[in-house]
């Protein structure tokens, strides 16, 4: 009987994931469960109006209970010059509410008190009186003339734009369009959402006043940069500042934000002298934190009569609250959503994009997306089942006959990205064949003579993902490279540093997978460290699927870089020259003798004790590590549904989903990537939705109202791989974080309208509820 | 989410239990399961002074046939209906409202009488015990009385069931030979609230609608019972034409709202489709299958 081995943790190994011991025993260390000595508690006064003049505010009642010991007001913050802050997207945004509220839920006043209890109940009795005004729920609303204005404050503000941006070729696409057999149009809105992690986030802001040093334990995807940035806002200096971002329950993009109540906390302490916690509720974090999409999408796509696609015009409105706050590289005012040509071979397009402020949520985040990827996705994926209706094609053969094909990667899209590598008719092929497309397409023809209603829907999604290259892309002016620092100990045991930050990606596994195949040192040998800004080399954060492309090929570089270091230890070990030694999985030797080999684990020991002559001591490093591109995953997801024509409800009976991200560093925390992102992609086609309504009251404020998927509604997932590795990532390796969110709510959505395309309908807006299919169904005569 | 302060009582006997209420009044309320007055206390929509739990007391947690009655005790939970073999036998339309109810971590311990004393509109027990016609025991220091379900619901979170009072037993008839019910529920997801269903039990005699008992849930200010349309099948023969009748009879009962959840011509479709697939799947039962 053979003797399994247990796997030493190789790109490619299934080993479990180091971390999931101490979450599963509950022996994690969230925010929550710092706790300082002395230690106050903040909670927070918020507008129960979406716009409404601030008249006067009384502390007072507040003040008076017993265990209070402060209340902050805006006025207080603005006597530090604190009442404002600047925004990820270069504009500014209120901390505490100083003349006016604009959202339902903005921050108003915090109470710091001994009890989380007593400043909850204390923040209830501030008594603030407002004038309520009019408020502004839509972008459409607010770009009428005579639209009240949100951003009064602002100097030269005089209405509620707030940026236009084209990328493209707009004669060149307009040409195309006058060449063009048919144009398809299609209008959707991709509505507001959350990334509602588990955890909500928080902060303990601990600053010493004798020497000045802020220790602030925060909810961060990117302590290192909000370390510079709470530097730059509070006036701190850089080296009195330690960002410690601890274990994190989820952040999807809702962690990528400075939110207000992170910097009252830090004044509070600051000005009180003592630790202080904040820690929001569920509903804070839905009404106030970083929301998602709000994106109101036009897309026209010219065709030639055989179906090849010859040009795509795209107009977008966005919705980004009452300040611009969204997450996202400087130059691009809406992102990436310009990636919006998708997989198709498109020789011409044009992007238009407008936002708007609204008295709603700032702070649009890219909820599990490289930064509005996911709404380009979905739109050229819907337009691109409407158009297969509108010219009577199947949605897999009009897309094989668009799609970018393999031999033309590296590709330059219309709307300037270079594409690294893809074989988009492969992934495509492979899930028709797991699904076994033609028989349900024949069922589906057959059960269409019964009245009854089944779909198959179609998405086959390029992202672009793994943010730099530093020259093109920057959060607040910081380039967009990772690092990561590795120390091999005497023992030949390792710890490696970087600068991402897990959120639950199961970088403590996969990170030391890469060192493992670089050095031949075990993953279960290897400690992974992130989050302490003090303890870890400068980078940007995770997000945007950004960590292995960026934070993983700086981790394969500093293995290389001292793998050279080894060698020449080696040699000496060996008594040979440097350029006759080779190494293999862990293993150096002399070419052509393998049988005389010195380990890795000897070469560290020796790094510290038998050094050649004239080299340092000590097998240590560090990279910084600046992307020549981006990669570009992709996929085909197929998504089979049942529709009950008498209530409308729609039943995922199948899913498939074929991904390639390139080289899979841990095939299992990849599906377990695909899993989350497809449940989520899931949710926000049929369930995810923050609404408001007239008066701009949020109704999605808590679980009950705004709903997630649970293991219950959720389909089984089929999937698949292919493998296109990334020609310039070190290890070929593509980022998949995101994948999954980003395209399957066209797959989804798709299906449904495969269901119904021959009744006549082209576009039920997400989320898919039953009753907007009941009612489209009876429109058309077709419900029951 | 942090409630407002509130002095926990747990008393060891009903008596005691209903001496406090009867000592608090419009302060005190009743802790049973606390799946739906836990949340509002951390919501903070109810604030009330005092808590009286009421899981310290022994023998409150039963469910029996006794006497042509089935009693269904104050802490008997959903998770315990759920897997109950007397409801899956005999009482389907029971049977199958338990693991419609919220979820399971909810089932586990929300308890059916809290539920029907919470009355909240979209709650599915009011409507499951209204479809059966059951009698509904209310104890207070004063005295016990007796309410008929259709008695007992008066408006949204709105019963007859006083602050001094324990809803302290659910009475609801044997069920007959020939009985069949089913219980037809639309959400949005798992754990929502009913956006529309439809209990319906039916008594078969004799080839013949004996009885026909039919609840709506979630179409009204409180759990609604189609009277009408339960009329229009006493001693019919449940064909294709009386189905489509009584089915848009109980269309006609239902009084819903829009909402984020469908339009009120969209609720009432459902309810229509759901009283005419419920009245089949009884019948079925009723004759032995399904």
């Amino acid at each position: 009987m053979a003797v399994e081995t247990p796997l030493k943790g190789n790109i490619g190994d299934s080993i479990k994931r180091k971390e999931d011991d101490r979450f599963i025993r509950g022996k994690g260390n969230y925010l929550d469960d710092v706790v300082l000595p002395g230690m106050l508690h903040m909670a927070i006064n918020r507008s129960p109006f979406a716009h409404a003049k601030i008249k006067s505010i009384n502390t007072d009642a507040a003040q008076a209970v017993p265990g209070v010991v402060a209340v902050v007001t805006g006025e207080l913050l603005a006597q530090h010059k604190l009442a404002w802050m600047p925004t990820l997207s270069g504009d500014t945004q209120a901390v505490l509410a100083t003349d006016k509220v604009r959202f339902q839920g903005q921050e108003v006043a915090c109470v710091i008190a001994t009890d989380p209890y007593v400043a909850r109940d204390a923040a209830g009795l501030i008594e603030v009186d407002y004038e309520v005004l009019k408020a502004v729920v839509t972008p459409q609303q607010a770009l009428k003339s005579g639209a009240p204005l949100i951003r009064d404050e602002k100097e030269g503000q005089t209405n509620n734009h707030i940026y236009h941006w084209e990328a493209g070729d707009k004669a060149k696409t307009d040409e195309a369009f006058a060449k063009a057999d048919k144009v398809v149009k299609l209008d959707t809105f991709y509505p507001r959402c959350h990334p509602s992690p588990l955890e909500t986030c928080g902060i303990v802001a601990d600053v010493n006043p004798a020497t000045g040093h802020a220790t602030l334990w925060m909810t961060s995807q990117a302590p290192h940069a909000h370390r510079t940035l709470f530097a730059i806002v509070a006036g701190l200096p850089e080296q009195n500042i330690r960002i410690i971002s601890p274990d994190i329950g989820g952040g999807f993009g809702n962690k990528v934000p400075i939110y207000p109540g992170y910097v009252v906390a830090t004044a509070a302490s600051l000005l009180i002298g003592k630790p202080v916690k904040w820690v929001e509720d569920r509903s804070e974090n839905l009404i106030s934190t970083g929301f998602a999409r709000d994106y109101y999408m036009s897309g026209e796509l010219a065709l030639r009569n055989d179906g090849r696609m010859l040009g795509l015009r795209v107009k977008m409105l966005s919705d980004n609250g009452a300040f611009y706050a969204d997450a996202q590289p400087t130059k691009f005012r809406a992102g990436l959503f310009h990636i919006v040509t998708g997989s198709y071979d498109l020789p011409a397009a044009h992007v238009v994009t407008d936002g708007a402020y609204t008295n709603k949520a700032p702070g649009g985040v890219a909820y599990r997306c490289s930064f509005r990827v996911t709404e380009a996705s979905y739109l050229i994926e819907r337009l691109v089942e409407s158009a297969a209706l509108e010219m009577n094609m199947d949605p897999t053969e009009i897309r094989l006959k668009n799609f970018i094909q393999p031999e033309q990667f590296p590709y330059m899209s219309a709307t300037g990205f270079e594409y690294d590598s893809g074989n988009y008719p492969r992934a495509m092929q492979l899930a028709l064949d797991k699904l076994g497309y033609k028989e349900l397409r024949k069922e589906q023809a057959e059960k269409r003579k019964k009245g009854e209603l089944m779909g198959i829907g179609v998405a086959s999604f390029t992202e672009v993902v793994g943010a730099g290259p530093g020259k093109h892309y920057d959060i607040a002016g910081l380039r967009m490279f990772d690092s990561a620092e590795l120390r091999v100990h005497p023992t030949g045991k390792a710890i490696l540093k970087l600068g991402v930050k897990s959120q639950g990606q199961g970088h403590e596994t996969t990170f030391a997978q890469i060192v493992t195949e670089e050095l031949g040192i075990p993953a279960a040998d290897i400690e992974v460290q992130e989050g302490d800004t003090d303890n870890t080399p400068y980078g940007l954060g995770t997000y945007a699927s950004r960590s292995t492309p960026v934070g993983g090929a700086a981790t394969a570089m500093v293995s290389r870089k001292l793998r050279d270091k080894a060698k020449k230890i080696a040699a000496h070990l060996l008594e040979a020259s440097e350029a006759d030694i080779e190494f293999d999985h862990g293993k150096f030797f002399v070419r052509g003798s393998p049988s005389k080999s010195k380990t890795i684990q000897d070469v560290a020991f020796a790094a510290y004790t038998n050094l050649p002559d004239g080299l340092e001591a000590g097998l240590e490093g560090v990279t910084y590590y600046d992307p020549p591109n981006m990669t570009f995953p992709f996929g085909t997801y197929l998504v089979v549904v049942d529709i009950d024509r008498g209530t409308g409800q729609v039943k995922v009976r199948r899913m498939v989903a074929v991904d390639d991200c390139g080289v899979r560093i841990n095939p299992m925390v990849v599906e377990g990537q695909i899993h989350g992102g497809l449940t989520e992609g899931f949710g926000i086609a049929f369930m995810e939705l923050i609404t408001f309504d007239e008066e701009g009251n949020c109704l999605g404020s808590n679980f009950t109202d705004y709903l997630l998927p649970t293991s219950w509604e959720t389909p089984k997932f089929e999937m698949g791989e292919t493998v296109t590795p990334s020609p310039h990532h070190p290890i070929g390796a593509k980022g998949v974080g995101e994948s999954a969110t980003v395209g399957s709510p066209a797959a989804f959505v798709n299906a449904v309208i495969d269901a119904v395309g021959h009744l006549g309908i082209r576009n039920i807006d997400m989320p898919v509820t039953s009753d907007k299919v009941w009612a489209a169904l009876n429109e058309k005569g077709a419900a029951e | 989410m942090l409630p407002a302060p509130f002095e926990y009582h747990a008393p060891r006997s009903v008596d005691e239990a209903l001496d406090l209420l009867d000592q608090f009044g419009d302060e005190g309320k009743v802790l049973a399961g606390g799946q739906s007055l836990i949340p509002l206390l951390k919501l903070r929509f109810a604030s009330p002074g005092h808590l009286v739990d009421i899981n310290t007391i022994k023998d409150l947690d039963f469910i029996e046939e006794r006497d042509g009655t089935l009693r269904i005790g104050p802490l008997f939970r959903h998770k315990a209906a759920e897997r109950s073999s007397l409801l899956a036998s005999r009482y389907h339309v029971m049977a199958d409202a338990a693991p419609q109810i919220a979820d399971p971590i909810i089932r586990n311990r929300g308890t059916i009488a809290g539920s029907v004393a919470h009355a909240d509109p979209s709650g599915d027990w009011g409507t499951v015990l209204l479809a059966m016609d059951a009698d509904l025991i209310l104890r207070s220091k004063k005295g016990t009385r007796t309410v008929k379900a259709r008695d007992f619901f008066s408006g949204p979170f709105s019963t007859a069931l006083e602050p001094t009072e324990i809803l302290s037993e659910i009475r609801i008839p044997a069920a007959k030979p020939m009985t069949g019910g089913s219980y037809l529920k639309l959400e949005r997801k798992v754990g929502d609230f009913a956006t529309v269903a439809v209990a319906v039990h039916l008594v078969m005699d004799d080839g013949k609608v004996g009885s026909a008992g039919i609840g709506l849930t979630a179409v009204g200010p409180q759990n609604l019972k189609a009277e009408k349309a339960e009329a229009s099948l006493k001693g019919a023969r449940l064909d294709d034409a009386a189905i489509k009748q009584a089915a848009a009879l109980a269309a006609e009962a239902a009084d819903p709202k829009a909402d984020h959840r469908g339009s009120v011509e969209y609720k009432r479709n459902v309810v229509r489709v759901f009283t005419e697939r419920g009245l089949k799947r009884a019948y079925e039962r009723a004759r032995g299958g399904g």
